[in-house]
């Protein structure tokens, strides 16, 4: 549990993600949400209650170190480097006893940047990019350096409809290809619904519902997740 | 029965014709604003240049290039450029303590910080010297340790570190400020440790600023004059700034010779104006 | 709790840079303003007082006050006009007009005073014009009023311009739509919508004219009691080896940059919403 003076505070949460998942945290703003996935990226800490991947505890471990990636709403792109320094960048600050080669880091970038099909941008810049653009490019950072978990935070919240449709394809795609753990945190039930295996709502700091979208539509827990998701 | 008839139409594009404003007033605001720059700033400034050409090339050049004036320059110069460089450093951790961090004393720190715009350089000047001479209350220290500073050209640079700190200050802070977390977090989940972050992601991002804060302590600093004349010891080819020979010189009414270092120091101001106009629009850029 | 923040330093870290900052004030900025008082009263209070209450004193000090009424109301009336034109509308040439207006802050005080000698001076252009007149403007009261609204020349545009501009139109195209004239939008609705920021330069181009040296240095002539003002006077009794004397007049001027500081603060404080616009 942990309170905090501007944010919502979260009561007793528990949740169970087995590896390879696709989870989506919905709920209304300030339900929490947001909070939950920043403790699991260890950006916020939580008063109590333990966080442990694969076995292994995470609490008190920075976020630096927990083998995370993690998407924010507003790409947080690094303005002043290109697009491929901004995804090399996770691998070129690591001890150089265990950063690998320049031409292995440049591999990578290559690589990140055909899965996100952005081939052939690495040299622009992010405000060159439109707002789609600029949110594969984040995808791709976060994915540089094989994180175990993906986090992301409202990640197409600040985009139009059609490329939101677009990113959501593009997202499920990459979850297909390299199976990686993911979690995103969105407001919106259609797209939670469209995306994830599984769906947690979350209402006022607690997991109201945390089941499969078929779940959830045909056996809803509480009155307030019926009129969320209907 | 009236019927209102549109016969207006919009402006055809052509050559991107700037868009008329909806307020009055602007034809006299012009007026004011341009004849009073033409007669306190631009008219003057034109009569040293007339002035330069007036006595031919080759007199210009002896004066603005003699040995006496280079060491001016050097002075002048070498010393803004080092003080500017001990701001820029101590100048970015005030700016970083006053937007980071809460702590007592914090409004009376960025009250402080403000001094040397407020107060008379030839005020600072003699407070400085008081200081810093032998019978000083810092001077005495370092001359126990063998280490002179008022009266020498090491006078200069604590005069204009003085005198630059809020430039350096005042340009970070905003741009500090602006610096969203959000990127600062993407660097820590990125794996980046705190010192990282600093180096590779907010140093960059507010390093226009931190160069344009350098850039105005310089500027201000290469023509100082108050709060130096008092502290520098102002000896011909070692200890004299430049505006000090131009003083000198008028002083004895070698007008030509003042007005050619002048021209030099002029020059040296428009360049550096345009410097930290180039500087202002990459940091809008970077921060955008 | 005591795990630590991924965005801060350690507590280490973040104590050593606070200190480091206030040892550095401390020693550039606060040391040299307690010397101005330790010095000015280092043979107590009547001697300060005698000193300041000295007939050259008091005319330094009448000069000094005179010159910057006369100087920061051209600068008051010029600054709104410019930011009327320049935040208010668009015209070509309007980037290049706000780097002009910049100028004076990149000129040297010393060449400031230098250029209107050479205008007004006994070899300048106009020198022998005004010598047939009469009229004295180098060495006299005009010379140091042009060299002082030169210095001070951009600090009220350069408060009021982005202000306006971040007040945008809105109001005062609703006020036109009202029926009011364009004196009356100034008056009662862009004015006071900047009133802050306006007081703001005001300050600052008050503490530069009264405490401007350099300047008016060269074009003042140093006459005592006549074209002496006060950080004139200073010098002049610094290098007489009266410090008490120069300290005491010193003084003076530190306290008027010390109330400069406390307004300017408060400003701040009160309104840091309305002027986070300005640009430093």
């Amino acid at each position: 549990m942990k309170h905090f003076s501007t944010y919502p505070a979260l009561n007793g949460v528990s949740l169970d993600i087995g590896p390879g998942e696709f989870v989506a945290l919905l709920g209304p703003s300030g339900s929490g949400k947001t909070t939950l996935l920043r403790i699991i990226a260890g950006l916020d800490f939580p008063d109590s209650g333990r966080i442990v991947f694969a076995g292994e505890e995470v609490t008190d471990k920075p976020a630096a170190r927990r083998g995370i990636g993690f998407v924010f709403q507003h790409y947080a792109l690094f303005g002043h480097m290109t697009v491929a320094r901004n995804i090399a960048f996770g691998l070129s600050i690591l001890p150089r006893r265990k950063r690998p080669p320049r031409h292995e880091i440049a591999r990578r970038v290559e690589e990140l940047l055909e899965l996100v099909q952005l081939q052939g941008c690495g040299e622009r810049y992010p405000a060159q990019l439109s707002g789609g653009q600029r949110q594969r490019v984040a995808l791709a950072r976060a994915l540089a350096r094989d994180p175990q978990i993906l986090l992301l935070d409202e990640p197409f919240g600040a985009l139009d409809t059609r490329v939101r449709r677009e990113l959501r394809s593009a997202l499920r795609r990459i979850h297909e290809n390299i199976g990686l753990t993911t979690i995103f945190v969105t407001h919106d039930h259609e797209e939670a619904f469209a995306l994830a295996d599984r769906v947690a709502i979350l209402s006022g700091g607690r997991i109201e519902q945390f089941d499969t979208p078929q779940g959830i539509q045909e056996a809803p827990a509480s009155s307030f997740v019926e009129s969320f998701v209907s | 029965m009236s019927t209102l008839t549109l016969a207006a139409r919009p402006a055809p594009m052509m050559r991107r014709k700037r868009q008329k404003s909806s307020l009055p007033g602007l034809p006299l605001a012009l007026g004011i604003t341009i004849t009073w720059l033409s007669l306190i700033v631009l008219v003057p400034l034109s009569a040293i240049f007339v002035k330069s050409g007036s006595e031919g090339w080759q007199a210009f050049w002896n004066a603005a290039l003699s040995d006496r004036a280079l060491a001016a320059y050097r002075l002048s110069f070498g010393s803004a450029l080092l003080a500017a460089i001990i701001n820029a450093v101590f100048g970015l951790v005030v700016a970083w303590v006053l937007v980071r961090y809460a702590f007592p004393g914090k409004r009376l720190l960025s009250a402080l910080v403000d001094l040397p715009f407020a107060l008379p350089t030839a005020v600072a000047g003699i407070a400085l010297t008081a200081i810093y001479a032998p019978n000083g209350m810092i001077g005495s220290y370092l001359a126990n340790s063998g280490i002179a500073v008022a009266y020498r050209p090491a006078g200069v640079v604590v005069a204009l570190v003085f005198i630059g700190l809020p430039f350096v200050v005042r340009t970070v802070e905003p741009v500090l400020a602006q610096v969203s977390r959000e990127m600062e977090e993407a660097a820590v989940t990125l794996g980046a440790t705190r010192l990282q972050t600093f180096l590779w992601v907010v140093l960059p991002t507010i390093f226009p600023a931190l160069a344009t804060g350098f850039a105005l302590a310089f500027a201000r600093g290469a023509g100082e004059y108050g709060s130096v004349i008092f502290i520098a010891g102002n000896m011909p080819y070692v200890s004299e700034i430049a505006p000090l020979l131009i003083v000198t010189q008028l002083e004895e009414y070698d007008y030509a010779g003042a007005t050619a270092i002048g021209v030099v120091m002029l020059i040296v101001s428009f360049a550096m104006l345009f410097l930290i106009n180039a500087l202002q629009v990459w940091q809008r850029r970077r921060v955008a | 709790m005591s795990r630590s923040n991924p965005l801060q330093e350690s507590r280490t870290a973040r104590l050593g840079l606070v200190l480091l900052a206030l040892a550095y004030v401390g020693l550039v900025l606060l040391i040299p303003l307690g010397a101005v008082f330790a010095e000015a009263f280092a043979e107590g209070i009547g001697a300060w007082y005698a000193a300041i209450t000295e007939p050259d004193a008091l005319s330094a000090i009448r000069l000094t006050l005179l010159v910057a009424a006369i100087a920061v109301p051209l600068n008051l009336v010029f600054g709104i006009a410019a930011a009327w034109a320049i935040a208010k509308h668009d015209f070509r040439g309007k980037a290049f007009l706000t780097t002009l207006i910049d100028l004076p802050f990149s000129v040297s005080p010393v060449v400031a005073g230098l250029i209107f000698i050479l205008l007004f001076g006994g070899q300048g252009w106009f020198g022998p014009l005004l010598q047939d007149s009469g009229l004295q403007i180098i060495f006299a009261l005009p010379g140091m009023v042009l060299a002082t609204i030169f210095v001070t020349f951009p600090f009220i545009a350069r408060e009021v311009i982005p202000l306006m501009e971040e007040q945008g139109k809105s109001d005062e195209e609703a006020a036109l739509t009202l029926g009011a004239s364009g004196w009356q939008l100034l008056w009662h609705v862009t004015l006071p919508n900047v009133r802050w920021g306006l007081l703001y330069g005001v300050l600052l181009a008050n503490a530069r004219a009264m405490g401007e040296f350099g300047a008016v240095s060269v074009v003042s002539g140093h006459i005592r009691g006549e074209t002496n003002t006060m950080p004139l006077q200073v010098e002049v009794l610094y290098n007489e080896y009266n410090f008490v004397a120069a300290f005491a007049v010193a003084s003076l001027l530190a306290l008027l940059a010390l109330v400069t500081l406390a307004l300017k603060s408060y400003l701040e404080w009160r309104h840091r919403d309305v002027l986070a616009a300005r640009g430093h």
